[in-house]
């Protein structure tokens, strides 16, 4: 039987890319581990590998072909003894499968609508006017472009912005976010450092006290767990124990919670670990404009702000403004969609989730209004407890687990400030309270699904 | 015991006091004797209870901080571990001010909210006052980067104890100072004893030589002699200011007292630390050359014992008297 050379992911969160080249032609013979084609992603270039030996039967995917799905056969393989008579029997090259057939997709990418290649622009339900006048010309982009423009526009506004983390330079970025850099700034602002995170964290805080504003990446806030100490102690604290003489603007960016299919050591949030501490910012954006206005905010901000991101969102596509003055306020949430009948509080990739429950739920008549919160700490109360004062429910989405989680601070913020106007209890939506499971359809079950969103806005509305 | 294959001329070890003038002489004589001063005042303060928490007390080890300081230039930044009073004392922060905060008042260096283990001088680059054993090596190395990113010609110095040279961070931080070659100076402060543990029971091999296999270079000095320690100083820190990249000076020295306040020190003999302050004091030992060598008479050295009494003296009345902070301060400086 032939054999089909099927199109291979080469990350966890990759769902498609293209095919660049092909190092052999038909009719050529192959032994296993002869590169056959190379693809490229938006993160890297890699070449793909013949796992048996045989003839190339017939090339099933063109070179140059952009988007093509992983899993696709891509060419056919003939073993020994076998003609070209025998393509005839190989099934016909399939139409890309459905991300939910790829064995490495993500279940949650694969359930939520937002997990398409690009989503429309940040609806602006209720955007602040000040804000919406920059989206009078915007151009569609990546988070992960969205970050590297603002940088880049950073790096260029003030030559004591570096970025510093391991992988940053050379590599361009473990993924890609700090493409380009190295080449416009140079070596001295774009700095790869050893494997050491606590080292180069606490080198970066030690940089800030004498004014330079580090911007340190972690290859994921996972790694960050190493260098706490100086995020909290010598980052977080230094403002308040010099009498205000002295603190740290720095910023510790990186990718944040879970990917997919990575386990547990690689799979977790860490929001409401740095939300709980006075003297840090914590910032979670979830489009590209908020991922791009907030980063330029926290490179500019005196303090040291925790930026965390998101690895599956990185990939995905938004409309960003063109002004370089776009910069958005650290400490305020945005109403992505507007609603009466409850509020949904989401950030980082719940935000799209919570999108999608509010259309499900738009369909069954209930009217949900959708809080982005984009920074974590300082907390948007007002907007919160606005929203709440006209829906009287509140449904509390993160990935995070439940226990002191951010849904919990949601739930005493109710008390404390909207307990009159609740019609029902907070409800919160959490990543499930175990380490992340590594098989797929555990995992799926480990992190807040579209529909968790759904039954838990009904339950808020006792329907 | 040299760790590097580069290393200049002149030996360490075998500098030559000579060269030092009367007036730097009795400088240090007045800084070591302004820590020795300072220190047991708090002391005498802690027991009376008008400071709280931990306090660390740099007695016995003057000698270390003074002598490297006086190879520094105006411009180098200095941090260092916990017990720090000295270290401020020496960057020419002003006496009051660190007493006041060791009392937690208003006139203390961070307005009474950082304590003995938390003051701050911008002025003075001064940065810190770090109460995690081993936090300040990256964060000095930070220092150190930035004075090369900004090119200003500053080099840090970074000190630390026997302890903290055995947390993970600072051969990272040795690592990136070595890979990058930044303007730093190590000082293993070793007084014998982290806390409780000996340095027998707790290092294996030479602190001096941790930084071999990086290519520092690593020198043990003498520092129960403020000479030995500002020859060392002198040397190595031009080495560093040249472009050279790190070094690491351990400075053999011993702490009178216990680790803290509230530390009976059981741990060594009174005979051990009787024999080092008879045999070995930094203070006593520059004294009798102050004096054998002609650069000062007991009156003048009595003339400066009670300049230094009276700074320590209204150092502890202003901690005294100065304000508790006011309450409002509780919730200024988290950000700005």
């Amino acid at each position: 039987m032939p054999i089909e050379v099927l199109m291979p992911a080469l990350s966890p969160t990759m769902t498609e890319g293209k095919l660049a080249k092909w190092l052999k032609k038909e009719g050529d013979s192959v032994k296993s581990g002869e590169v056959l084609a190379e693809i490229e992603t938006d993160k890297a270039t890699m070449e793909v590998e013949a796992v048996d030996e045989g003839r190339i039967g017939k090339i099933l995917i063109a070179e140059g072909t952009d988007n093509v799905a992983v899993n696709t056969p891509i060419a056919v393989l003939l073993e020994e003894g076998e003609d070209a008579s025998a393509l005839t029997a190989a099934p016909a090259p399939a139409p890309a499968p459905a991300p939910v057939a790829a064995p490495v997709a993500a279940p949650v990418a694969v359930e939520a609508p937002v997990s398409a290649p690009t989503v429309p622009a940040a609806p602006v339900a209720e955007a602040d006017a000040e804000e919406e006048k920059f989206f009078a010309k915007t151009t569609k982009r990546t988070v992960r472009e969205a970050l590297r423009d603002a940088m880049a526009e950073e790096m260029r506004r003030d030559d004591k912005v570096f970025v510093m983390g391991e992988e940053v330079a050379q590599y361009q970025g473990a993924y890609k976010v700090t493409q380009g850099l190295l080449q416009e700034f140079g070596d001295a602002r774009v700095i790869d450092t050893p494997i050491t995170e606590i080292g180069f964290a606490g080198l970066g805080v030690g940089a800030s006290f004498k004014g330079l504003r580090p911007v340190v990446e972690f290859m994921t806030f996972n790694f960050a767990m190493q260098a706490i100490d100086h995020i909290i102690n010598s980052a977080a604290k230094t403002l308040y124990m010099s009498g205000g003489q002295m603190g740290s603007p720095i910023v510790f960016r990186g990718p944040n919670g879970a990917a997919a299919r990575v386990g547990a050591q690689h799979s977790q949030c860490y929001a409401s670990w740095y939300a709980h501490c006075p003297g840090l910012k914590v910032i979670a954006p979830w489009s590209a404009a908020d991922a791009k206005g907030l980063l330029k905010a926290a490179i500019r901000d005196p303090n040291p702000v925790v930026f965390l991101e998101n690895e599956i969102l990185y990939g995905q596509s938004f409309e960003v403004p063109d002004d370089e003055e776009f910069v958005l306020p650290i400490g305020k949430a945005k109403i992505e969609r507007k609603g009466k009948d409850v509020t949904i509080t989401a950030f980082s990739i719940m935000v799209g989730h919570a999108l999608a429950a509010a259309e499900i739920l738009a369909q069954e008549g209930i009217d949900a209004e959708v809080i982005n919160l984009r920074t974590i700490r300082p907390l948007d109360t007002a907007t919160i407890v606005n929203s709440v004062k006209k829906t009287n429910r509140l449904v509390s989405v993160e990935e995070g687990w439940p226990f002191a989680g951010i849904g919990s601070e949601m739930a005493a913020l109710m008390m404390e400030e909207a307990f009159d106007y609740l019609d029902a209890p907070v409800i919160r939506v959490a990543g499930v309270d175990v380490p992340m499971p590594y098989a797929a359809n555990l995992e799926k079950l480990a992190l807040p699904q579209v529909d968790d969103i759904v039954k838990a806005a009904k339950r808020a509305c006792y329907r | 015991m040299a760790a590097s294959r580069r290393r200049p001329k002149a030996q360490t070890e075998s500098a030559p006091a000579q060269a030092v003038s009367s007036e730097e002489l009795l400088h240090y004589y007045r800084e070591m004797l302004l820590i020795r001063r300072f220190e047991e005042k708090a002391g005498q303060l802690y027991g009376m209870g008008l400071i709280g928490g931990f306090c660390h007390l740099y007695i016995g080890q003057e000698a270390v901080v003074v002598g490297i300081q006086s190879a520094l230039n105006e411009g180098d930044s200095v941090i260092t571990s916990y017990r720090d009073h000295g270290h401020m004392l020496a960057c020419g922060m002003d006496a009051k001010g660190v007493m006041a905060e060791l009392t937690g008042r208003r006139g203390g260096y961070s307005h009474g909210k950082g304590g003995s283990m938390h003051m701050f001088s911008r002025e003075k680059n001064f940065y810190g006052g770090h109460g995690i054993v081993g936090g300040q090596v990256p964060l000095g190395t930070g220092l150190a980067f930035a004075h090369k990113y900004l090119k200003d010609g500053g080099i840090s110095a970074v000190y630390c104890g026997d302890g903290a040279i055995n947390q993970g961070q600072v051969y990272e931080s040795f690592n990136m100072a070595a890979l990058w070659k930044l303007p730093v100076l190590f000082v293993i402060e070793n007084n014998k004893y982290a806390m409780g543990t000996s340095q027998e029971r707790a290092s294996a091999g030479e602190l001096h030589q941790r930084g071999a296999s990086y290519g520092i270079p690593g020198y043990q000095v003498n520092g129960m002699d403020v000479l030995e320690v500002k020859a060392a100083a002198d040397q190595w820190v031009n080495y560093i200011r040249e472009g050279n990249g790190p070094v690491i000076l351990e400075m053999k020295t011993y702490r009178y007292r216990g680790h803290s306040m509230s530390d009976p020190a059981k741990y060594r003999t009174k005979e051990e630390v009787e024999k080092m302050r008879s045999e070995s004091d930094p203070i006593d030992q520059l004294k009798a050359k102050l004096l054998a060598g002609g650069h000062a008479d007991e009156d003048k050295l009595k003339e400066i014992d009670r300049e230094v009494k009276a700074i320590v003296i209204e150092s502890a009345e202003f901690a005294q008297q100065s304000p508790e902070p006011d309450a409002s301060e509780l919730w200024t400086d988290v950000l700005l």
